[in-house]
Formats: structure tokens, sequence, C-alpha cells
């Protein structure tokens, strides 16, 4: 349970980290905001369920060698556009409603970020909608979808591959992390590691 | 498409006029109105209306004189001293 | 007071009125000047918003907690949320939102000085939060008596909203300044980088009733009015922390009047006018990004 659960705040945290790369230069400034609060939502996911793990969150969150971290290389991708990034939103958002909606019955925390996610789908469907003809937005939803799969247990992919409409292939599995892992995570840590360990902030 | 936004603040208070979104349709207008509305706590509802379903009304013609209909057009004063030292006179 | 389909369409007449604290709306006439003036004024404040995310943005992904990453995005995309609500005042004035993005990223329009420099550490995170926020709010406060209504209005949610930014910039730097010895070296470092621009901020000292956007009743308040404000109020709250403000001249005189070292006003005039040391970097970004996702744009909104 706790690999389950730390797999799934570390996939929280980093699609929080990916989103939130988009504060300030998304596509309409009515968006931007809307999808900020999104990024906002996962890293406070990703804080409810590290403080079900640890008394310090931020040290789960921050203080591990990337080798540690346990997230999908779905959520690691780096992703600088954005058919890509819903693509990536709206698949991670059917696959973590299967996950969460599992959870529900032994993990408390559960329920509420699934309470704040019916948000997140309803986002991704709307913007699913306005790009379903889109080449752009068909051919990322095609190149994710493996790693889409890789974000579930093998056990609730067959759910995940009926709700998106495409058939199962082989995932790309949580273990090795993705090339653009280790930059993300110099990156999130560098002003931390400026400082002893313990340090105020 | 423009899409007013009127937001209420707390149970019982009325709807106000906040602002406004651009968004091509009711989904959007509401996926972001909702961020940039309520992202705080500060609305307990809004309402989202197409701008161009607003009437706007801002003119009366009011030539005659409508005080009788008013406060303003009411003064006592002098009458109601009158009447009370006329009723003090008589108690008197 | 008149109301304002009662203006007569006369600039000396609109003028008294607007000197008499009568409020414009969108609808009413207004002499040409004035809305020109105002759609420059407020387009810059728009702008001045959107490229402030930028020097900014870059230190969400390095927040050092997750409560800084979380207060520090939600500051930023206030940012944002202020940029539309005042592009949307724009709009209505006339001039379409594609218009004013395009003035910006072709160097056309300009944006305040403070967001055309770098920043280099977490203590420029705190500074700017704590500092360039509080002299903004200065100038937004005086903002809210706009003779022009519909800007007026929307200065009310931008001034509750900065009060959080404030007081989260302080926090960060209360947090170094009691932390260790490099910590509080951060800060002052940044702050010995950021005093120049902040004192440049409000712009050069022309007198009030010399300034056509304080006739028109755009702005309430001088420059210089501003500027004392932000000393009076800041400056004791920097020194009682231990920190140096780098101007040996600045003090305050008995009349209550701050003195300094005066700014470099051709600096700012150089800087604002499109030659700030990032300037060109981040509007060269911003033009690629408009560019890259201008599909996502005209799908969504075209029709």
């Amino acid at each position: 349970m706790n690999e389950l659960l730390l797999g799934l705040a570390d996939d929280e945290l980093v699609v929080g980290w990916r989103d939130s790369e988009w504060t300030g230069i998304a596509p309409m400034l009515e968006e931007d905001v809307a999808f900020s609060s999104i990024a906002q939502n996962e890293i406070g996911h990703a804080r409810a369920v590290y403080e079900l793990l640890t008394d310090d969150a931020d040290a789960l969150a921050f203080d591990r060698t990337p080798d540690e971290y346990r997230c999908a290389p779905l959520v690691e991708l780096h992703l600088p556009d954005w058919a890509h990034t819903i693509a990536r939103r709206w698949l991670y958002e059917v696959a973590d409603e299967i996950r969460i909606t599992a959870l529900m019955e032994t993990v408390p925390v559960a329920a509420k970020i699934n309470r704040e996610e019916a948000y997140h789908r309803m986002h991704a469907e709307m913007w699913r909608e306005r790009l379903r003809d889109e080449p752009r937005f068909r051919d990322a939803v095609q190149e994710l979808w493996p790693y889409a799969l890789g974000v579930l247990e093998p056990a609730q992919r067959a759910a995940l591959a009926a709700r998106v409409g495409l058939d199962e292939v082989a995932a790309v599995e949580r273990g090795v992390h993705d090339a653009s892992f280790a930059a993300l995570h110099d990156e999130m840590t560098i002003v931390r590691r400026s400082a002893p360990a313990g340090a105020q902030w | 498409m423009i899409w007013e936004v009127f937001r209420c603040e707390r149970r019982g208070r009325p709807f106000e006029h906040a602002g406004s979104v651009v968004a091509p349709d009711a989904e959007f207008a509401e996926a972001w109105a909702r961020e940039q509305y309520g992202r705080r706590g500060e609305s307990v509802a809004l309402w989202l209306v197409p701008r161009d379903a607003i009437r706007e009304v801002e003119d009366w013609a009011d030539e005659f004189d409508l005080k009788y209909r008013r406060v303003d057009g009411y003064s006592i004063k002098a009458r109601l001293k009158e009447a009370r030292e006329r009723a003090a006179a008589r108690a008197g | 007071m008149v109301a304002a389909a009662e203006i007569p369409r006369d600039e000396q007449a609109f003028l008294a009125y607007v000197q008499a604290g009568g409020q414009v709306e969108v609808t009413d006439w207004m002499p040409d000047g004035y809305r020109a003036k105002l759609v420059k004024f407020i387009e810059m404040h728009a702008n001045s918003e959107l490229m402030g995310v930028l020097p900014e943005r870059e230190w969400i992904l390095r927040a050092p907690t997750l409560q800084r990453k979380l207060a520090l995005t939600a500051k930023v995309q206030d940012e944002v949320g202020h940029a539309q609500l005042i592009y949307r005042v724009v709009e209505d004035l006339g001039k379409p939102r594609e218009t004013s993005l395009a003035d910006l990223v072709d160097g056309k329009a300009k944006f305040h000085n403070v967001f055309h420099y770098p920043t280099k550490t977490w203590g420029d995170v705190g500074v700017i939060a704590w500092l360039v926020d509080a002299a903004a709010i200065v100038s937004q406060k005086a903002l809210l008596k706009c003779s022009y209504a519909p800007y007026a209005r929307i200065m009310k949610k931008i001034c509750w909203e900065e009060s959080f930014h404030i007081l989260h910039g302080r926090d960060v730097i209360l947090a170094m300044v009691t932390g260790t010895p490099a910590q509080f070296e951060l800060v002052q470092e940044a702050l010995d980088r950021w005093w120049g621009p902040l004192m440049q901020f409000h712009g050069n000292p022309i007198p009030k009733d010399d300034d056509p956007m304080y006739l028109w009743r755009i702005k309430s308040q001088g420059n210089e009015e501003a500027r004392q404000q932000f000393l009076e109020g800041y400056v004791p709250q920097i020194r009682e922390l231990g920190l140096t403000v780098p101007d040996p001249k600045l003090s305050r005189r008995d009349d209550g009047v701050w003195v300094y070292t005066e700014p470099d006003w051709d600096e700012l005039k150089h800087v604002v006018t499109g030659h700030g040391p990032k300037t060109e970097e981040r509007l060269a970004f911003r033009r690629r990004l408009l560019e890259q996702e201008r599909w996502v744009h005209d799908l969504v909104l075209a029709a």
C-alpha cells in the first residue's frame, strides 16, 4: 500500500510541477488562471498523501535522490506544447479516477481528492471536446497512450482502455524514469539544496 | 463571446456584477469564471450571462414633479410643531 | 453631482466633471484625449501584470517547500488574473486584446521598469513579492478613485488579492533573515539590486498639476506622493530587520519628507522604452509562445 500511495503522491507532485510550468504562459489568460488552480490542487493532493506517510512532507517531496521517486514516466515528460499538455491532462485524469476511486474505501483523503478532481475532469473533457478533431491532439494522445497505461496497476488497465476508447498496448512502466526527470529534479531542488538540511524557508 | 459574471458573496446577499470573461461557450465560461471569481472562496455562487443577452436601461423621462411619491416630497416639521403646540394648549 | 448622461459633449465641462469626482462609464461620451490616455495607461498596467509573471515563474519550479511553491504559484496566478481583468477593460474601450498583445511583443507598448530586470536568487522572490508589490499597491490604492469607473471597480479585486502577496513576500523574507547568515545575505544582496528600480517605479517627480493623468483624474495622486508613501511605509519595516537600504542619503526629515539620492531618470526612460537588461529576451519569449499557441487561440475563440 505504501508503494502505491507513494506512487500516487509522486505522480501528483510531478504532474503538478509540469502543469505549473504553464502559469503565465498558457494560450489564453482565462485558461492560464484555471490551469494554475489545477496545478495547485495537484501539489496539494501530493502533500495530503505524503502526510499519510510521514511527518515531514517537504523532506519526502524534496530530499530523495531521483531514483527513490515512484512517479510514472507519463507525468515526468516535458511537454511544452498545448496539444500534448491537454492530452496528458485528459489521459491522466481518466487514469487517476480509476485509481483514486479504488482507494476510497481504505484511504480517507482519497474521497477529498476525488471530489476536487471532478473539476479537473470537467476541464479536461471540455478541452478534449474542442480538440478532438485536431490532428496535433490526436497524435499526442496516441503518443502518450503507452505512458498513460503505465500510471495504473496492470489489473486496472482494461478499464482505462475502455474509457479512453483505445486498445491496450505495452505500457511504459513505472521504475525507469524518463530522461527529463533528472533535470526536473535538479531544478526542483536547487534552492532547497543551497541551504543545510532542516533550514527554514 | 463576452460573458458577464455576477457573483454572490454570501448566502442572502444579492448578485453583483463582478466582471467578464471571453469564452466560446457556456462550458468554457463556467470553467474560467469559476477560477477567476471563486478560487479564494470569495463567491458562493455565480451567474454567467452572455453580454448580448443583457438589456440595459439607463434613461427616464421624468418631466413633471414626482415628489408626491417620494420621501423628499414631504416636509412635516412646521405643521407637526404647530399641531403639538395646539395639542399642548388644549391640554393646558 | 451631475449625472453622466447630462455631461455636455465638451472637453472643458468633462474636465470639470471628473475633477469634481465624477465617474465615467464605458457608454458615456468622453473626449478623444481622455479615451486615448486611458487606453494607454490601462494597457500599460495590463502589460506590466503579464510581463511581471516572467521573472517570477522561474522560481515556482525551484521553490524550496511545498507551501512556498503553492503560494508563489497562487501569486503569479493572481497576476495573470489581473492581466485578464485589465485587458478586458481595455477591450471594452475598443482595443482588442490581440492588438494589445501584438503591440506588446513588437515593442510598441510599455510596461513597468521593474519587470525588465533579471531575478537571480530566492532572495529576489521575497523582495519582489514584498517590496515591488508594496510599491504597486500604493499606486493601485490611489487608482481605486480613478475617474473611469470600470477600471476603478476592478482595482478593488486587485488590491484585495495583492494584500496576500505582500504578506507572503514578507514571510519569505522573515524566514531568511532569521535563518542562516547565507540566507540573510541573499536578501541583502537582492535588496541592493532592486532598490534602484524600486525608487524609479513611481516615475519622475512631475508635479501633479503638470501630469495629464492627474488632470483627467485617471491617477488620483502624483508620482512623488506615491513614492513618499512607499518610503514611509516600508523603509522602517526594512530597517527593523537589520537590512541596509543601499542609499546612504536616505533619511526622513523632521517634516516627515523622505530625502534620497536622486534616481537616474534617464535610466528609467531607457528601460521602459524597451532597453532593460531582460526586455528583449522576455518579449521574444512571449512572441514565440503567442505564435506557437496561436492555433489553440484560433480553434477556441474563432466564431
